[in-house]
């Protein structure tokens, strides 16, 4: 995969394990088709990938209504931390903490899943992005 | 269809999207160029995502064969 493509940048705001799966999804796939990947976790996203908390149950979205849950909840896909992993491993994947939200928290880089590549600022973010779409989930 | 001599199977049937993807993605990568990966798949995204895929990897995709409730992409590592 030679070309160079614009990277794709997904910001992760909500911390609902549907919409960490839906954003995955979408990591996974650009990273298998050759497309740099970067994800910028910020406040409840960010809690979700705290060290230990990352299997723990992080609830579903507002937009999950009761009929629904169910079905959400008992599909047998892989779990959005083992999609990531796998993106990681095919792809170009960088995934840092906001620096603000992880101030909010008062939290370090220890604190979280090795998952995380580091902290950055919102700027270092936007530079990574550069003519790329930034997607925020 | 010709007889194509497939060097390894995955058995991705059951998997939810994109299991079998990243399954022959895996398999792929560990392999040797000019062998042959058959992958089954009951996953209905399987069918545009592995032709997408392979094209993207400029591998070769022999075929693709419908069976009762599942399909067999067949995947030559070109490269």
């Amino acid at each position: 995969m030679d070309e160079q493509e614009n990277p794709l940048s997904l910001v992760l705001f909500s911390g609902t394990d549907d919409k960490l799966t839906a954003a995955a999804v979408l990591a996974v796939g650009a990273a298998a088709m050759g497309r740099r990947v970067n994800v910028f976790l910020q406040y409840y996203a960010l809690d979700a990938f705290r060290a230990g908390k990352v299997c723990a149950d992080h609830g579903l979205s507002k937009e999950a209504t009761d009929e629904q849950t169910p079905s959400v909840r008992s599909h047998k896909g892989q779990h959005w931390s083992e999609l990531l992993r796998q993106a990681k491993e095919v792809g170009e994947v960088d995934i840092q903490a906001c620096a603000l939200s992880m101030d909010m928290y008062g939290i370090g880089r220890e604190d979280l899943d090795v998952l995380v590549d580091g902290v950055e600022g919102v700027a270092a973010f936007m530079a990574s992005a550069s003519d790329g779409q930034v997607v925020f989930i | 269809m010709s007889t194509v001599q497939v060097d390894r199977t995955i058995d991705a049937r059951g998997m939810a999207c994109p299991g079998p993807l990243m399954s022959l993605i895996g398999a792929i990568r560990q392999g040797q160029v000019a062998q042959v990966f058959e992958v089954l798949s009951s996953d209905e995204g399987s069918k545009t995502d592995i032709p997408a895929w392979v094209a993207k990897a400029r591998h070769e995709l022999v075929a693709v064969v419908p069976e009762d409730g599942y399909a067999r992409f067949i995947v030559r590592k070109a490269r």
